[in-house]
């Protein structure tokens, strides 16, 4: 039985619960709950301003909420509550359990380091100091995410975006993550260079039984990602379900129009 | 024998929030038992709601009211209350479904569009490889286009991958919304073949089929669904 066929069983990996961040007067985001099991991918949809990204960097650890709680299963202390463990811990438990691919490889690649020392590092900060053995799970990696093992020294800005973004993947995987966040990762992408990373998540994803929240405002990426979506709106959740439902069947009238918005071609 | 699928008081109405909220009726108190070994096919002019009701049952629409309780695991799930996670499983396991078109993946080939199925069930790989060979081989889809992604195929060859990606797994309940639509005779005949092989092998099937051939060829029974009209 593999990781996905396991999901129904799970007890959840991660629970979020009235979930809401004001930035002063302004709603980021507000009464969000929900539960992700192991190997589950949730899509969150939703125009620009509609709270995607806030509740990400909330659920991420990244952006302390106002009110609300995020638990996740960590293996150190069980179900514990991200902001209730000490600044040292939960970073540890996000270098060990956590990934996060951003939209722009930018923000998430050492753009002074060499794309090969950028997919090692993960495993260097979490004691790794078997050098042979590293360089060996960087390689494979490499070849995983399909890029040319022998430019395992060039620098980032030497690749290509779709390259910089399957390095970035890599280096977030590298470490055997359980649950994975992703900013619109096809964002800033050519749509043939899109696809392309889109099919290699996808598989990684199935392969590896990843749990992943993914932010998106293309439909057609969360269709293709998502086992279920949310569809945000004015920082609320105005709409949740299995992903085809959504899309085909959309109830609300906010992700009516959303839906009926994309063009087709 | 007890039913695989029950159909219970199903409503659907659609509501177009951005059109004035124009409400379609489309049926309400639909009641509908099939059991292993039935091929129960939908009857009714096109707009009556048969592609509606496959689409109820299989969770892709939401229902208005009623239920839709599928057989799986030997316990009755209902897809209309069911959570996201639970229907994944109910498909991935219990319940197929045939569209007439075939969701294209870029650059996925073929023969790992219809591996698929088997694969997220925990299938060995090349114990998935050789099942897809040979159902490709059995829908004469030539092997040159078995590495090719199905984006650039005729529509028959398409509905076909589409067939195969179906049939690779023997769900105990199929829905098929005319899955012999762009076929020619000879692949229509190899279709009712796989069709009738899974209904001996115990299956329950509910289908849509326009081709009147097709139809006397695996209907048990057949279910008008505009006795269940709902009324505007």
């Amino acid at each position: 039985m593999n990781a996905m066929a396991k999901t129904i069983q799970a007890a959840p990996l991660l629970s979020v619960r009235d979930l809401t961040k004001w930035y002063g007067q302004i709603l980021g985001c507000r009464d969000v709950s929900f539960e992700l099991r192991p190997g589950e991918v949730l899509g969150i949809v939703g125009e620009s301003g509609s709270g995607k990204t806030t509740l990400l960097n909330c659920i991420s650890g990244r952006l302390a909420p106002t009110s609300g709680a995020v638990e996740f299963d960590t293996s150190r202390f069980g179900l514990t509550d991200v902001y209730g463990l000490s600044e040292p811990d939960r970073r540890r438990m996000q270098r060990e359990e956590w990934g996060f691919v951003h939209q722009n490889p930018r923000d998430g690649l050492r753009m002074r380091a060499s794309g090969g020392a950028n997919v090692a590092e993960p495993l260097m900060n979490l004691g790794g100091r078997n050098y042979g053995k590293m360089r060996q799970a960087t390689i494979d990696w490499l070849e995983r995410v399909e890029l040319d093992t022998r430019r395992i020294d060039d620098k980032p800005r030497r690749f290509s975006g779709g390259m910089q973004q399957r390095i970035q993947v890599a280096r977030n995987l590298i470490h055997g993550p359980r649950l994975v966040f992703m900013d619109e990762p096809t964002g800033g992408l050519d749509v043939s260079v899109q696809a392309r990373l889109l099919d290699l998540l996808r598989e990684l994803v199935r392969d590896l039984g990843l749990a992943v929240i993914i932010v998106t405002h293309d439909m057609a990426v969360a269709r293709l990602m998502a086992d279920r979506l949310m569809v945000m709106k004015g920082g609320l959740v105005v709409e949740t379900g299995l992903t085809d439902q959504v899309l085909d069947d959309p109830q609300h009238p906010y992700s009516q129009l959303l839906v009926s918005s994309v063009l087709q071609i | 024998m007890s039913p695989l699928i029950v159909v219970e008081d199903l409503a659907k109405t659609f509501v177009l929030h951005n059109a004035e909220s124009a409400a379609i009726p489309v049926f309400s108190g639909l009641r509908l038992e099939v059991g292993p070994g039935e091929c129960v096919v939908l009857a009714g002019e096109s707009g009556v709601g048969k592609s509606t009701l496959m689409r109820a049952i299989y969770g892709n629409y939401l229902p208005s009211g009623g239920a839709v309780r599928v057989l799986h695991d030997g316990a009755y799930v209902d897809i209309t209350r069911a959570s996201p996670h639970e229907v994944i499983d109910v498909r991935r396991r219990t319940l197929g479904y045939v569209s007439q078109f075939l969701r294209v993946i870029p650059r996925i080939s073929t023969l790992q569009l219809v591996m698929e199925p088997l694969l997220e069930n925990g299938v060995d790989p090349a114990e998935a490889k050789a099942r897809a060979e040979g159902l490709l081989t059995a829908l004469r889809l030539p092997p040159a286009h078995w590495d090719l992604p199905p984006a650039t195929f005729s529509g028959g060859e398409q509905q076909r991958v589409n067939i195969a990606r179906s049939f690779i797994r023997n769900y105990p309940v199929l829905l098929l919304d005319e899955p012999t639509a762009s076929l020619d005779a000879d692949n229509r005949a190899i279709v009712v073949g796989l069709i009738r092989q899974a209904l001996a092998a115990g299956a329950a099937m509910i289908g849509i089929f326009h081709d009147h051939d097709v139809r006397d060829a695996v209907a048990t029974r057949l279910f008008p669904v505009s006795d269940f009209k709902a009324a505007a």
